[in-house]
C-alpha cells in the first residue's frame, strides 16, 4: 500500500494552507462567515466527494482528508463539515438514486446548504434518533426535538435521519429550514467556531418526495456516514493538534525566562516532541485510513466491521492527540495561555467539541475490543 | 513482479522450509530471545540464503536482487506471518552491507558481502561505551598502526548484542590522539576471534545474556579493514545508522501483531476479555498498532518534493519502544498472578519475556530522552540550550 500523495493532491493541500492562512479568521466577532464560505464553494472544494457522473470532481476520501486538515488547523468556521462531510455522505451512502441525481450538484455548488441530523453527537443508532415520522396519506409528518444540530445560520436544507412510527424502521428526509412548524434556537456553545441550534419539529408537513433514502440501505448507509465522518473529523482533529504544536514552538522560541527563550529548556523540548510524536502518529493513521478507504471504494473490499476498525484507530489517536496539543498549548504558553487573547483557548474548547461528536473513545474502543476479543 | 505472486512465493516458500528440524524456531529469536537456538537459527540463515532471501534490496552487481521497497516490505511481512524467527544475522545484512555498499572498498565489498549474504559470517555492532551510551562523541576506544600498518585496538565496548556468535565486530574508535568529539575516530572491521579479544556475556534482568561487553587490548586487524578514510569514523558510524531504519521496521511490527494475538489468546482463554478496563485497553493496543503501521507506511512512501526531515522517520522509535513497553505491562495484567512463575506455556513465556525485556527498548538505540531531543531540535527546530 502506497501512501505517497500524487501531485494533485499536494497541490489542493498547500492551496488550501495558503488561502485559509490568508481567508480564516476564527476570532471574528460573528456568527457566519457566508463570504468565506461561498469562495470555499467557487474553489470546487464542496464537489470533491461528489462523483463524476453527478457533475462533482471524483476525488475521495483522502482529498477530503487533505481540506479537512488545515480546516482543522485555522478553525475555519463554515458549513463544510455539515454540507460535504455530514449532508453529502448522508445521501451517497443512504440517499436513493434520484435524490442523489437533483441534490448532491446543488450542495456541491452552492445552491443549496445543508446539514444532517443524526442522534446527539451524531449518533445514526435508530434508538438514538429524537425526530419521529409518521404517515400522512401520501406524504408525511416529523415532529420531536434535535436538541443540537450543527447549525451556523448559513443552511438553507436538513437532511433528518427519523424513526418512523408505524413500521418501525428509519427513514431520511430532506426539508428547507423555512418548513412550516420548524423551529431553530441557536445555544450557548462553548466553542464559538462550532455553532449549535436546538431544532423542534412541531408537526411538520412533507410530501411523498421529501423522503430521500433508498429503504434498502439506509440503516447501513446511516451507520457508515457516521463512520466515514469520525474519519473526517478525525483530520480536522490532527490539523488542529499541528497547529497547537506550531503554536507552542513559536511561542517557546520567543518567550525568555532566566536570560534564555524557554525553547531551550530540555523540560520545555521533550514536552513539544511529545505533542509531535502523537500528532505525526494520529496524522499517520488519518491518511493511512483515507487511503485504505480510497482503495476499498475500487472495489478492494473493507467490509463494515473492518472499516470501523480502522476507522477506530483513526478516531482514538486524533481525539488523544488533539486533547493533548490542545492541554499542552496552554502550559506551554504559561499564564498567557489561559488568556481569551491567545489561540490555545480555541482548539482547547475544538478539541473537547470533536473528542465527544461521532462518539467518544471509550465507544470506540469497545467496538473494537468486541471485534477483537469476542468473535467466535 | 505482481506484490500478490511475490507474496505467494514467499508464503510458499516459508511453508516448505520452516518445517521439519526448523518447526521450533518459528516465532523465537529477535530482541529478548536471542538466545533461543542459535546454532540452529545460523543453519536458518543459510537455508534462507539458498532460497535467495537475503539481500533483496542490495544492487545486483553485490549480488542482490535490487527489489523494490514494495517487495521488500512484502516479504518480511509474509516472512513474520509465517512465524520466521528473529534473524540473527540482522547486523550484517541490514547495517554491515549497506554501508559497506555505500562506503566499502571494491576490495572489502569482495571480502565480506558474500559472507554475509550467505549466512558464513556474523557481524556485531561495536558503538557503544560504558561512558558513551548516545554520546558517540565521548568515545575513547583507541587505535592506530602498527609499522606494517595493521590496526591495533584498546579498549571497551558495551551492549554488543550477539558478539559471542559473531565472526566481526564493526568498531568506531578514537584514532587521532588528543582528538575530541567528533572528530579524529576511525570506523573498523575487526574479527573477533584472536587472543587481544575479550567477550563477556551481561546478564539482563529477564535472566538471559545477548548483550556483552567486548574487551580489546592490543586486538589487531589489517591495514585496509577501515571503512572511510582514518578520523572520518563519525560520518561512516552516522551513515550506518541511517540504515538502521528502514523496511525491517515493518517487519517488525508483524511481530508486534503476533505478540498482541498472544495477549488476546490468553484473555479469551483465562477470563480477561471480560474486564472492561482490560477490553480498552486491549483496543488501544491495536490502536497503537495501527499508528506505527501507518507511520511505517509513510515513511517509506517516495517523496522526492520535500528535503525536509521526515517527521514520521524522526518519530518511529519513539514510538515503537513505547508502545511495546505498554504491551508487555498490559500482558501481564492479563496474565494475572500466575505472571509471577516463569511459565512453560510457550506463549505465556513469550509475553514474560516482552514485559521484561521492552523495559531495554526505550533505552538501547537511543534513549526515549534523547529521542525527544532529537525530535525537538531536528523535527521542530527548538535551540540548542
Amino acid at each position: 500500500m502506497n501512501l505517497t500523495l500524487s501531485d494533485e493532491q499536494r497541490a489542493l493541500q498547500e492551496t488550501a494552507a495558503d488561502f485559509l492562512a490568508a481567508h480564516t479568521n476564527a476570532r471574528k466577532e460573528v456568527d457566519v462567515d457566508a463570504e468565506l464560505w461561498s469562495r470555499i464553494v467557487e474553489l470546487g472544494w464542496a464537489a470533491v466527494q461528489v462523483p463524476e457522473e453527478l457533475d462533482g470532481l471524483g476525488l475521495g476520501p483522502v482529498e477530503l482528508v487533505l481540506l479537512m486538515e488545515e480546516m482543522g488547523r485555522r478553525l475555519a468556521r463554515t458549513p463544510f463539515l455539515a454540507n460535504v462531510v455530514l449532508a453529502q455522505t448522508a445521501l451517497l451512502q443512504a440517499g436513493s438514486a434520484e435524490a442523489q441525481q437533483g441534490a448532491l450538484a446543488a450542495l456541491a455548488y452552492g445552491e443549496r446548504t445543508a446539514t444532517l441530523i443524526l442522534g446527539p453527537g451524531l449518533d445514526a443508532a435508530p434508538a438514538s434518533l429524537t425526530v419521529k415520522a409518521r404517515r400522512d396519506g401520501e406524504g408525511w409528518v416529523l415532529a420531536g426535538e434535535a436538541a443540537q444540530v450543527l447549525d451556523d445560520g448559513l443552511l438553507t436544507h436538513a437532511y433528518v435521519a427519523a424513526r418512523i412510527e408505524e413500521a418501525p424502521g428509519v427513514a431520511l428526509f430532506e426539508l428547507a429550514v423555512d418548513a412550516a412548524g420548524l423551529s431553530r434556537t441557536p445555544l450557548e456553545v462553548w466553542d464559538l467556531t462550532r455553532p449549535q441550534a436546538c431544532w423542534r419539529f412541531d408537526e411538520v408537513r412533507l410530501t411523498a418526495d421529501a423522503r430521500v433514502d433508498d429503504p434498502t440501505r439506509v440503516l447501513a448507509g446511516l451507520a457508515r456516514t457516521r463512520v466515514l465522518a469520525a474519519l473526517q473529523v478525525a483530520a480536522e482533529q490532527v490539523g488542529g493538534a499541528a497547529q497547537c504544536l506550531q503554536l507552542a514552538v513559536d511561542y517557546t522560541k520567543e518567550r525568555v525566562q532566566f536570560g534564555k527563550p524557554v525553547a531551550t529548556f530540555q523540560a520545555v523540548k521533550h514536552r513539544v516532541a511529545e505533542m509531535m510524536v502523537r500528532m505525526e502518529t494520529a496524522r499517520s493513521t488519518v491518511r493511512g485510513v483515507a487511503a485504505r478507504v480510497a482503495q476499498g471504494a475500487q472495489g478492494n473490499g473493507l467490509d463494515d466491521a473492518a472499516l470501523a476498525a480502522e476507522v477506530a484507530a483513526a478516531r482514538v489517536q486524533a481525539t488523544e492527540a488533539y486533547r493533548y496539543c490542545a492541554q499542552e498549548a496552554i502550559q506551554l504558553h504559561g499564564g498567557v495561555g489561559f488568556t481569551w487573547e491567545y489561540d490555545p483557548q480555541m482548539h482547547f474548547k475544538r478539541a473537547q467539541w470533536a473528542s465527544q461528536w461521532c462518539g467518544a473513545t471509550s465507544g470506540w474502543r469497545e467496538a473494537l475490543a468486541a471485534h477483537l476479543l469476542d468473535a467466535a | 513482479m505482481n506484490e500478490q505472486e511475490f507474496r505467494q512465493e514467499v508464503a510458499d516458500w516459508m511453508a516448505t522450509h520452516l518445517a521439519g528440524r526448523f518447526a521450533c524456531l518459528k516465532h523465537r529469536g529477535g530482541p529478548g530471545d536471542e538466545e533461543a537456538f542459535p546454532a540452529l537459527r545460523k543453519e536458518w540463515e543459510q537455508e534462507l540464503a539458498a532460497g535467495g532471501w537475503v539481500g533483496l534490496g542490495w544492487p545486483r552487481e553485490h549480488g542482490g536482487r535490487d527489489l523494490p521497497l514494495a517487495l521488500q516490505l512484502a516479504f518480511h511481512e509474509e516472512y513474520v506471518r509465517a512465524g520466521g524467527p528473529g534473524r540473527i544475522g540482522h547486523i550484517g545484512e541490514t547495517l554491515m552491507a549497506p554501508t559497506l555498499i555505500a562506503l566499502g572498498t571494491p576490495e572489502q565489498q569482495r571480502r565480506f558481502l558474500p559472507g554475509i549474504r550467505e549466512g558464513r559470517e556474523y557481524w556485531a555492532q561495536g558503538y557503544s561505551e560504558p561512558g558513551a551510551g548516545s554520546d558517540l562523541a565521548a568515545i575513547t576506544t583507541r587505535c592506530w598502526q602498527d609499522e606494517d600498518g595493521r590496526w591495533r585496538l584498546q579498549g571497551q565496548k558495551v551492549w554488543t548484542s550477539l558478539a559471542h556468535e559473531s565472526e566481526w565486530i564493526f568498531v568506531v574508535a578514537r584514532s587521532t590522539p588528543g582528538s575530541v568529539g567528533r572528530e579524529g575516530l576511525s570506523f573498523l572491521l575487526v574479527p573477533l576471534d584472536q587472543p587481544g579479544i575479550e567477550i563477556h556475556p551481561i546478564r539482563q534482568m529477564t535472566g538471559e545474556a545477548e548483550f556483552n561487553s567486548v574487551f580489546f587490548d592490543g586486538a589487531a586487524t589489517e591495514a585496509d579493514c577501515i571503512v572511510g578514510k582514518p578520523g572520518e569514523g563519525w560520518k561512516v558510524a552516522m551513515a550506518l545508522l541511517g540504515f538502521e531504519r528502514g523496511v525491517s521496521t515493518l517487519g517488525q511490527q508483524m511481530h508486534f501483531i503476533h505478540e498482541l494475538q498472544l495477549v488476546i489468546d490468553v484473555a479469551r482463554a483465562n477470563g480477561a476479555a471480560r474486564d472492561p478496563a482490560i477490553r480498552q485497553r486491549i483496543a488501544d493496543a491495536w490502536v497503537g498498532l495501527q499508528g506505527l503501521r501507518y507511520n511505517g507506511l509513510r515513511m517509506l512512501e517516495e517523496d522526492t518534493s520535500s528535503t525536509k526531515v521526515r517527521p514520521e522517520a524522526l518519530i518511529y522509535k519513539y514510538a515503537w519502544s513505547n508502545w511495546h513497553r505498554e504491551l508487555g505491562q498490559l500482558a501481564m495484567d492479563v496474565i494475572g498472578v500466575a505472571g509471577d512463575v516463569r511459565s512453560d506455556d510457550d506463549a505465556v513465556r513469550r509475553l514474560q519475556q516482552v514485559f521484561f525485556f521492552s523495559r531495554a527498548d526505550t533505552i538501547y538505540a537511543g534513549t526515549n530522552e534523547i529521542q525527544l531531543n532529537i525530535i525537538a531540535e531536528r523535527g521542530l527546530g527548538m535551540p540548542r540550550g
